[in-house]
């Protein structure tokens, strides 16, 4: 008998599955974090889900909210995050060769409110301005009272740093921006320019490629250096153990 | 050894999968075992193959429901139990493997072909051609039209090119002797937009064609450029550049 879904008989089931708790556990915790509005800052750290610098008077929301729209913009127009939540949670397919329900008005992103996909890289634009952002704060957090504080902290902030700005270089918008939009990088006539721009276009290319990877190691990085401030602001880490110099 | 298959017999009429067991040895494809049962136990057993190298692309079909060409599918690749040998499922059925797959001809000749100027120079950069190069790899198989599901359970035909023809119209709109701009071809006939970016023809190309990120996406990211970015529209406006 050919199945109604599918006849696969793999474990076609286990990625869409394995995304749907992962996003659950990562995205949860960030909401509420985000909610908290408290500890997240502790000596020279702050969370990077609140890295506001500035928060005015009247703001009367978790500081968190001032800028949080722009990675989570970022994230749900991102090529690779839908995909991600289009299988897992639309099941627009479930999995490769698995039948969902006929649609005749089926309308992908053509029409809305999928169309409004094609704002990513106006979120991407944010998305580089948080991420001077974000490296400001770790510079500062390491010239902290007048010497250099190196903590676990620190490391903690730099990896999560590393891993948004290898997830954020690698965005498939960005990739057009720098070259792949262009039909020919030499045909102006000047090599140089040439060589750099196809230079530069082969670096984001290759960010690119582990775009997917970058995408869920940064999610749970950032969820994890707040994790570990927020235990230091709550006194449940008793200290950061750290180098003065 | 002997191995158990079901496999799909009959035409668009009337279809059902049908069991049978045959001895195999090591190293057998699963179209070497279909050419087995043609041979020994249903000679009227419909498949379409050639080169049996995985280079024609003829051979196409659903097996355990995973599209995949049959000679490069070794049975010893396969999980325990019958192997389920299906046609693909995106076209119309013409009997048993066999598929009618014209429709695919159709839409390549609404793709505007390569043209050059007319004052062309013939020397091109390899950092030029590199991007396009890949997608010369392609066979047409159409297994990628086959698992996109735009096609395949949404049946917009008439209104989608399919994966494999954003692949041929950027390797044209890559090219750096074209002239042509094919942006608006690829979202209003070539339904771009319905393309919802979920990998499973990459997944499938059995040429290892990265067709989502190095094809689909870049003309998506073209027609964004083109029709759905307000502040580049208004800025080749103001700078009186013609940005379509």
């Amino acid at each position: 008998m050919d199945s109604i879904m599918t006849n696969r008989n793999d474990f076609w089931w286990l990625s869409p599955l394995i995304i749907v708790i992962a996003g659950i556990i990562a995205g949860g915790y960030l909401t509420w974090a985000a909610f908290q509005g408290e500890f997240f800052e502790w000596g020279p750290y702050l969370s990077p889900v609140y890295s506001s610098p500035y928060v005015p008077s009247w703001w009367k929301l978790s500081p968190a909210f001032l800028l949080l729209w722009i990675p989570a913009g970022f994230r749900i127009t991102c090529y690779y995050g839908r995909k991600t939540y289009y299988r897992a949670v639309f099941a627009d397919p479930l999995a490769c060769g698995v039948e969902e329900p006929y649609r005749k008005k089926y309308k992908g992103e053509s029409k809305f409110p999928f169309i409004l996909q094609n704002i990513h890289r106006y979120f991407l634009y944010f998305a580089l301005i948080l991420l001077v952002l974000h490296w400001t704060e770790l510079i500062l957090s390491v010239f902290y009272n007048g010497s250099l504080y190196f903590g676990m902290g620190t490391l903690i902030i730099l990896l999560d740093t590393l891993a948004l700005s290898f997830y954020v270089f690698g965005c498939h918008s960005l990739r057009h921006i720098v070259g792949g939009k262009t039909r020919c990088f030499s045909c102006d006539g000047c090599p140089k320019k040439a060589k750099i721009s196809h230079g530069i276009w082969k670096k984001v290319s290759l960010f690119n490629t582990f775009h997917n990877r970058w995408f869920w190691i940064s999610l749970f990085s950032v969820g994890v250096a707040d994790l570990y401030i927020r235990l230091l602001a709550m006194g449940i880490l008793g200290s950061d153990p750290h180098i003065i110099l | 050894m002997n191995s158990k298959f079901r496999i799909y017999r009959g035409n668009q009429q009337k279809a059902e999968y049908k069991d049978y067991e045959i001895e195999v040895q090591e190293g057998m494809v699963v179209l070497d075992a279909v050419h087995k049962i043609q041979a020994e136990l249903e000679p009227d057993l419909a498949v379409r193959w050639n080169c049996k190298a995985g280079k024609c692309g003829s051979c196409s079909a659903e097996v355990n429901g995973k599209p995949v060409l049959m000679c490069m599918t070794r049975l010893s690749s396969l999980p325990e139990g019958p192997v389920q040998i299906g046609p693909m499922k995106a076209f119309p059925l013409i009997k048993d493997l066999v598929t009618d797959v014209s429709w695919n001809y159709e839409q390549n000749k609404k793709i505007t072909p390569f043209t050059p100027s007319k004052d062309t120079v013939w020397k091109m950069q390899q950092r030029d051609v590199e991007r396009a190069q890949e997608f010369r790899k392609c066979i047409e198989c159409f297994l990628c039209q086959d698992v996109c599901h735009v096609l395949r359970t949404h049946k917009k035909h008439d209104q989608f090119f399919g994966p494999r023809f954003f692949v041929r119209t950027a390797s044209l709109d890559m090219h750096p002797l074209d002239t042509v701009n094919r942006t608006e071809l690829l979202k209003e006939k070539g339904g771009i937009g319905l393309c919802n970016i979920t990998k499973c023809c990459t997944e499938v190309c059995p040429e290892d064609i990265n067709i989502t990120d190095n094809a689909i996406i870049p003309m998506k990211e073209r027609v964004a450029d083109q029709y759905y970015d307000p502040i580049k529209t208004f800025w080749g406006k103001l700078f009186k550049k013609n940005v379509k």
